[in-house]
């Protein structure tokens, strides 16, 4: 944790008082108070749907509130719009990131406030200081590649240099390590320190505790948009927080379950794509959860989707119950039982602005209907099912899946899949975006899928949920098997580092 | 209805407009032909002292039609009808003096106001007295009522546009998979000019008899169904862009129409040829008809049926569709397909409305079928639409088109209202929607 001065005498350089919102339907935020000091690193907390977002756009100028105020250094500050919000000194990194991916680094870094010399974009001046920065950040990137060509630390630590190009008093990080390893996450935490050592007061949203509890110096619990309280980061437990979040005890945060493991179902040989999966194999049982991990780039990722079809493999075998599949393409990995729960919900699992049923109804459309003419009824019916069995929190499946939160969105994913009954089920970071609360519950499905005899395949960077749910681990690194954990049990997050980072 | 409003919500504008060109053209009217006939024959009736009838029209179709409607309505009642003059004054004349000679006494006679206001029956109490001196003159009763609404010009308006709406069909499939298809208006040409060129060197001219024209109408829709089929294959297999490989198809198509007639128009086509674009079932026009059941289909596909579902997933998250099966490029074809085949169709209507062919048919008009798509509220993005908004947005365009003229405003000026008009429906849209709100617009206009 960074050390933090504070003067009391001096009023917050930020301070909420009372904020309301509500949209229809919904009361976002109930009365929240918040109070932020230069230099500090103040960890904001809550199940999906508890109010973070709405806090968090009504600081970057995107919500005016319904009720209360923003003060900034004393003064009740106008963030009506989210220019006038940066402009006040608040920038906010989203957890999808904003990049222009054609533009370079530094005209990312500039972009909407270009250095001119009269009336030109002053290129040198523009790379010089972004170089600066980048040496202030301890980085070295070349301020004139492509942010297509970054890695997701390397845009992350790009936004960090547009946010002190607008010299930023206040930054707001949402779920900044959601896609990072953690090696790149101890690189986030070290610059975050440098930046708070620098007088500079940072709000850090979070699922992950762990890391709230490493480089946080308070910690804002939302519930349902009330406040349910703010700690010093040091008084309060992970048990503590995790009960403050949900206002109920968990015991566990991993329901492992000890299964018999079934005969070997599916056997992967030789699974080679270019560069990304060089002779990729494995077995998995009926009834067994093997999880995946490694670093970003290590192949992961890339082999499930050669498994789905997404991607056409160079080489490699595929078989299931012992007889080989030939796989042609997404539906055609569909119909052979094979199906990929994407790490990248909005991108490519779900159309965002459709129904939720027309979401779930997509893969199992040849189920609903006769003669090409869907039965909707019978879709209605089947998706209303899993919204009792999965606890899908929706008013209208009418609506547009977007509306949803992160874990309900997961769960209709998981529902359409579930309907199209494949046997072999791969989830690409199944929790990514998803609360405590409904992490646990989707760690119980994800155990009935074994428990029914399904193959399950987990690929997580969070290892805690690596080691915690899966019955066998893999480790990938430079698109190779790099190492398998048999003893999950006795295994520890070093252990599997050591593999990932050979 | 609030969902058929959130849905459509494009019909208020569509009733709006209807309001507005309805009250700008309110007029004195009258009843003619057979709705002349039935009024005339019920006032008949209802005067006590009316009783012996004689009908007077001129040498026309209406006047004919509504002797006959008169005559069957009035059949029914204790009048008699003492007789029925049709020519022009002169020969009435005659037919009235004979009338007079042979003693007949008359209480009314029943004619068109073109008639009424004919000298000698104006006074015909005085240049016929022997019909019995108390003789009334029964013309159709003045009654104000909008041109614009009445049925005829409604009808008018759907055959109007009935060549836009159908190929728009197609397009609102296309946008809805987030393309677009600029060749519509050159296949428009393109299906015209092959159905007539067929019919005149191979079909028999003039003198083609059913079976022949409906085979080289086909061949004309074919010929477009495979254009389609190409500018699908481009876009879905070689990924080329759809505004390019459109483009390029419209291009083609135009040239290709161009060619085939040497730039020379093509009349020689059988006058039955019209049977689908200029005749009538039941009052209703056969390219209306059409229309109206074309849509039925397209909404069907769209709400019901799984291929309807894959449009909208393609738009919607093309990615998220490839990975949940839906097999994206099949569905581009067929998309495309249908867009060229619907264009097609389109030109054959065109071709048989006048019965013969320019081969710069359609040109520009696949502006007009997007703008009706997009009045209708589907989103360019793709994703989001519905085929019955579009038909909403062809008879919004169509009633802007229909009202201008009645009011007498100039083609050039009109073009003008149209773009503003396809501006402000389109804000109105994303407004309604929720899109946009005027304090967006206020932001965005300070900033």
């Amino acid at each position: 944790m960074p050390t933090r001065t504070r003067t009391s005498a001096d009023p917050p350089l930020l301070r909420v008082e009372g904020v309301e919102k509500s949209f229809p339907g919904v009361q976002a935020l109930r009365g929240v108070d918040l109070d932020l000091d230069r230099g500090e690193v103040l960890a904001l907390v809550g199940e999906n749907g508890a109010g973070k977002s709405t806090l968090i756009k009504v600081l970057a100028g995107v919500h005016g509130p319904d009720r209360g105020r923003v003060l900034l250094g004393g003064a009740p500050a106008d963030l009506g719009t989210p220019r006038r919000a940066r402009e006040a000194g608040v920038s906010v990194i989203h957890q999808e990131l904003s990049l222009v991916r054609h533009l370079s680094v530094t005209d990312n870094v500039f972009l909407g406030r270009e250095l001119c010399r009269s009336g030109l974009v002053d290129r040198g001046a523009q790379r010089e200081r972004v170089s600066a920065l980048f040496r202030q950040l301890d980085m070295s990137m070349d301020p004139d590649m492509s942010c297509e060509a970054l890695s997701v630390a390397e845009r992350q630590m790009v936004e960090i240099a547009k946010a002190l190009v607008t010299e930023a008093r206040i930054l707001i990080m949402d779920e900044p390590t959601a896609a990072l390893t953690p090696r790149e996450v101890e690189r986030l935490f070290a610059v975050i320190e440098g930046l708070v050592a620098r007088g500079m007061a940072v709000i850090y949203v979070s699922h992950r505790l762990g890391e709230v509890r490493a480089i946080s110096h308070r910690v804002m619990v939302l519930r349902d948009g009330e406040h349910v309280g703010t700690f010093e980061t040091a008084d309060v437990t992970h048990g503590g927080l995790i009960e403050l979040m949900v206002g109920r005890t968990i015991d566990r945060e991993f329901p492992r379950e000890i299964r018999p493991a079934g005969p070997v179902r599916l056997k992967v040989e030789g699974l080679r794509r270019g560069e990304k999966v060089r002779d990729v194999g494995f077995e998995v049982r009926a009834g067994e959860i093997l999880g995946i991990t490694g670093l970003v780039g290590a192949g992961r990722t890339e082999t499930a989707r050669l498994l789905a079809g997404a991607d056409p493999m160079d080489a490699g075998t595929v078989q299931l119950d012992g007889e080989r599949l030939q796989i042609d393409g997404p539906g055609s990995a569909i119909r052979q039982g094979i199906c990929l729960l994407t790490e990248d919900r909005g991108g490519q699992g779900l159309a965002l602005g459709h129904a939720v049923t027309h979401n779930f109804g997509l893969p199992n459309l040849d189920r609903f209907s006769r003669l090409g003419v869907l039965d909707l009824n019978r879709e209605r019916e089947a998706l209303s099912g899993y919204s009792d069995d999965l606890q899908i929190r929706m008013d209208d499946a009418a609506r547009p899946v977007g509306l949803l939160s992160g874990g309900n969105q997961q769960k209709v994913v998981l529902a359409k899949w579930l309907q199209r009954n494949c046997e072999v089920v791969i989830i690409d970071e199944p929790t990514r975006g998803v609360d405590v609360g409904a992490r646990y519950e989707f760690y119980l499905l994800i155990n009935r899928l074994a428990a029914a005899g399904k193959v399950v395949i987990m690929i997580s960077s969070d290892l805690p949920e690596v080691l915690g749910m899966s019955d066998r681990v893999l480790v990938m690194a430079d698109g190779r098997v790099r190492g398998e954990i048999t003893d999950v049990a006795a295994a520890t997050q070093e252990e599997v580092m050591e593999l990932a980072i050979q | 209805m609030r969902r058929l409003l959130s849905e459509y919500g494009m019909i208020l504008v569509l009733v709006l407009l209807v309001i507005c060109f309805s009250a700008l053209t309110v007029t004195d009217n009258q009843n003619s032909g057979a709705a002349a006939g039935r009024e005339l024959a019920s006032r008949a009736a209802e005067l006590e002292e009316v009783r012996r009838v004689v009908v007077i029209t001129a040498e026309t179709v209406t006047g004919t039609q509504l002797t006959e409607a008169f005559e069957d309505a009035f059949s029914g009642t204790e009048g008699q009808l003492v007789a029925v003059l049709q020519g022009s004054p002169p020969e009435v004349r005659a037919e009235l003096a004979a009338l007079e000679r042979s003693g007949a006494a008359v209480d009314a006679i029943v004619c068109p106001n073109a008639v009424a206001r004919w000298p000698l029956v104006g006074a015909v109490n005085e240049r016929f007295p022997g019909l019995g001196g108390g003789c009334r003159v029964l013309a159709p009763e003045s009654y104000r009522w909008p041109a614009f609404l009445k049925a005829r010009n409604l009808l008018n308006i759907a055959q109007q546009i009935s060549i836009i709406a159908i190929i728009a069909i197609g397009m609102t499939l296309v946008i809805i998979t987030a393309g677009i298809d600029l060749s519509v208006g050159s296949l428009i040409g393109l299906a015209a000019v092959t159905a007539t060129v067929l019919i005149r060197d191979l079909g028999g001219a003039r003198e083609a008899g059913a079976v022949a024209m409906i085979l080289c109408a086909l061949a004309g829709v074919l010929a477009c169904g495979v254009c389609g089929l190409a500018s699908g294959l481009c876009v879905a297999a070689f990924r080329i862009p759809p505004f390019i490989a459109t483009l390029a198809m419209m291009l083609m198509a135009r040239g290709l129409a161009l060619t085939i007639t040497d730039s020379q128009s093509v009349n020689e086509v059988p006058e039955s040829f019209g049977w689908l674009g200029s005749e009538r079932s039941l009052g209703v026009p056969h390219s209306v008809l059409l229309m109206f059941a074309l849509y039925g289909c397209a909404h069907f596909v769209m709400s019901r049926t799984a291929l309807g579902r894959h449009i909208y997933a393609i738009g919607g998250n093309a990615e998220a569709a490839r990975l949940a099966g839906v097999p994206v490029e099949r569905v581009q074809l067929i998309v495309y397909t249908l867009c060229g085949l619907l264009a097609g169709l389109g030109g054959v209507i065109m071709a048989s409305k006048h019965k013969g062919v320019e081969p710069n048919f359609g040109f520009m008009d696949e502006l007009t079928v997007i703008a009706a798509v997009v009045v209708g509220g589907t989103s360019l993005m793709g994703g989001q639409g519905k085929v019955l908004g579009t038909l909403i947005g062809a008879f919004i365009i169509a009633v802007i088109r229909n009202g201008m003229n009645q009011v007498g405003v100039q083609p050039n000026p009109q073009m003008i209202v149209m773009g503003a008009v396809t501006l402000a429906a389109v804000l109105l849209d994303q407004i309604r929607k929720g899109n946009v709100s005027l304090r967006d617009i206020r932001q965005s206009l300070r900033r």
